[in-house]
């Protein structure tokens, strides 16, 4: 078995130098790249009525996004590199479900770009890659 | 189509202040003759008075009204039917809210947790502050007792409806669902074999809408009215009335969703202020709890001497928790029905919590808190409470009766408690008006069909009903939210009774399988 490298992904442009960086990993070490993309999502929310009666469809349009705009022409240019690329998608709190997913796959180490989201925000919140770097139970890799 | 979509969003812009303007005019113009408060009132007291004395007759030669019975009687058939589901169940359902057994891959659906939520954000609202206030004002303490009381009991006619309408909700094909007692009732029946299903149906429906119009409408925005003029000074009611409507419509025909997701996130926590201010009332005053607790106790039996004796007493109870918390009367089961489950019993065992939460916790801590500041006069020689001049309530300190009373009670320790009062009561009136009227919506197109311009006319109607009952005195328009609300209650319980063998068959296949560990833990 080949080892694996979870890309995490998103429409972000650090996303994209993440992926390139997680290309050239892979094919120096021979690896596999696992794709993964995670739509920000609590149970605790609250909704409105209609939104509760729309959910269900709401959540097949998402996916249904997901797959064929965001994580479609990832794994069609990973796989130009002549590298053997798999996707994953989920729901969830975006770095519990990024370390579920490392489980999952038995992935040995992660790539992941620094979002360029307002400096003060992540400082008072925290990024999506800081966060990961400190929860991940693999070496992570956080590509600007 | 987005295109399509902004071009009718722009014109629906240009129509909200034409209905202002209409409003406005109209305002004027009967001015000049009556005040507009006076003539929406009496118009409104003279038109919708039958219906009230229907729905409220007593039985012949009592003072008992045939309704209270109808719903006691219902909560006590489906709470020894289903062997006291409600604490049986009670550690389970805290279990499934917690996500405890949903599936991972399911993440992204519509959680147990946030079924419950949105359900609880129509239940809990004015019925919790104003509705309690109008039960001890009038009952006395005991009222309390006998709210408790149907509180504990709604929970199990609550799970019979939230069971029927996950299992009988309609799943279209583009992935949205549609429940509620209309769809169980015609279903249901059907599939029993049994007739009139569909006339209940219809039945519902009819009361629905009229239900969404008053309790879950006119009532709101009245008390949010009240509850202004008790902050600001008095003003006329068609103002808060036009204000309240441009914000529903803006919300429900503009589709301006940042409203309702804002309101939404800000009512929860209203209602966990709420409750821990209550807590430190109580606490300010632990002296008096067990005073407190004594006339509960000794108003449920004896009355106290309030109007109507423990028969009155008993009466605003079981009225007032109806009111509240809604069990029996389909309109959760309709909110509740959008949960992803493959088990509907699920459901079920979840809305079992609501009434739990919004009757015997939040309302209790209301009524708490008024006798505990004694708000209410009472005789220092006999211990008997006073009334007022017609005899019809108790006298108050500052003669307060609804909203107004919980607000003199919950400032009475907590001084400026009146501005953070009013801010609450807005947003539950809103959140509880914008529920209502999807309840009504999905009566109304239940009945009419689907159709943009079928739900634009009831959007409309639902905010012209904001402006009358802003503008309404308090009397007449809780007596036709109640009267509506019930009717309600009445089609839906009959439903309920012959449909309950179908939750029982689910009761019991969900049970042994829980118990042979078939349906397992995720977390």
């Amino acid at each position: 078995m080949s080892r694996k490298i979870l890309l995490g992904y998103d429409e972000s442009q650090s996303a994209k130098s993440a992926m390139a960086f997680a290309i050239s990993l892979a094919k120096s070490e021979g690896a596999e790249v696992v794709v993964a993309h995670v739509l920000e999502w609590s149970p605790y929310s609250f909704l409105t009525p209609e939104e509760l009666e729309e959910r269900h469809k709401r959540r097949k349009e998402e996916i249904h996004r997901g797959e064929t705009a965001l994580l479609g022409p990832v794994k069609e240019e990973i796989s130009k590199s002549g590298i053997a690329v798999s996707t994953v998608l989920k729901y969830g709190h975006v770095v519990e479900t990024l370390c579920d997913i490392i489980e999952e796959t038995g992935a040995s180490q992660v790539v992941i770009g620094r979002t360029g989201h307002s400096s003060l925000s992540a400082r008072l919140f925290g990024s999506v890659a800081g966060s990961l770097a400190q929860a991940s139970p693999v070496p992570v890799t956080i590509v600007p | 189509m987005i295109k399509n979509r902004t071009g009718k969003l722009m014109k629906n812009m240009f129509k909200a202040p034409l209905l202002a303007a209409l409003v406005m005019l109209a305002a004027t113009a009967s001015a000049r003759a009556q005040s507009i408060d006076e003539t929406v009132n009496q118009i409104f007291a003279s038109s919708t008075g039958w219906f009230v004395t229907l729905i409220f007759s007593n039985f012949p030669g009592t003072t008992f009204p045939w309704i209270v019975a109808w719903l006691v009687i219902g909560a006590t058939v489906f709470t020894i039917y289903f062997g006291v589901i409600q604490f049986r169940a009670f550690p389970h359902a805290i279990a499934l809210v917690k996500g405890d057994y949903s599936d991972p891959n399911d993440a992204g659906e519509v959680s147990h947790f946030q079924a419950l939520a949105t359900a609880l954000s129509g239940t809990v609202g004015l019925g919790n502050i104003a509705g309690v206030a109008v039960a001890v004002g009038i009952g006395g303490p005991g009222a309390t007792f006998w709210m408790i009381l149907a509180g504990l009991m709604g929970m199990a006619s609550k799970f019979t409806e939230c069971t029927l309408g996950v299992k009988y909700r309609n799943e279209y094909a583009d992935g949205t669902v549609s429940g509620g007692p209309m769809y169980y009732l015609t279903k249901g029946f059907e599939e029993r074999g049994l007739p009139a299903g569909r006339i209940l149906a219809v039945l519902f429906s009819i009361f629905c809408i009229l239900g969404a119009l008053g309790g879950g409408n006119m009532f709101q925005s009245n008390q949010a009215h009240a509850q202004l003029t008790n902050v600001v000074g008095e003003y006329p009611g068609w103002i808060t009335g036009v204000i309240f409507a441009g914000i529903v419509f803006a919300v429900i025909i503009g589709g301006l969703k940042s409203i309702a997701r804002v309101t939404e996130k800000v009512v929860p926590i209203m209602g966990v202020l709420y409750v821990l201010t209550a807590i430190v009332i109580l606490l300010l005053n632990a002296d008096q709890i067990g005073w407190a607790l004594g006339q509960i106790f000794e108003g449920a039996f004896t009355g106290l001497g309030v109007a109507g004796g423990f028969v009155g007493a008993l009466i605003q109870g079981f009225r007032r928790a109806a009111f509240s918390n809604e069990a029996g009367v389909g309109s959760a089961a309709i909110a509740h029905s959008a949960v992803r489950t493959k088990e509907p019993i699920t459901e079920g065992f979840v809305s079992l919590l609501e009434p739990f939460i919004d009757t015997v916790v939040v309302c209790t801590m209301t009524a708490l808190v008024i006798i505990i500041t004694g708000q209410l006069i009472s005789d220092p020689t006999t211990g008997l409470y006073l009334l007022n001049e017609g005899g019809t309530s108790i006298q108050t300190i500052d003669g307060n009766s609804g909203v107004a009373l919980t607000s003199a009670a919950f400032s009475a320790n907590i001084g400026g408690f009146q501005y953070i009062l009013a801010i609450a009561v807005i947003l539950f009136a809103f959140s509880t008006m914008i529920s209502w009227s999807y309840y009504g919506l999905k009566a109304w197109t239940f009945l009419f069909g689907e159709g943009v311009t079928k739900e634009i006319i009831f959007k409309v109607i639902f905010c012209i009903f904001v402006v009358i009952g802003a503008a309404a005195d308090l009397g007449p328009v809780i007596d036709f939210s109640d009267a509506a609300i019930f009717a309600m209650a009445v089609v839906n319980i009959i439903g309920l009774y012959f449909l309950m063998p179908v939750v029982k068959k689910e009761l019991n296949s969900y049970m042994s399988r829980l118990k042979s560990g078939e349906i397992k833990k995720f977390h």
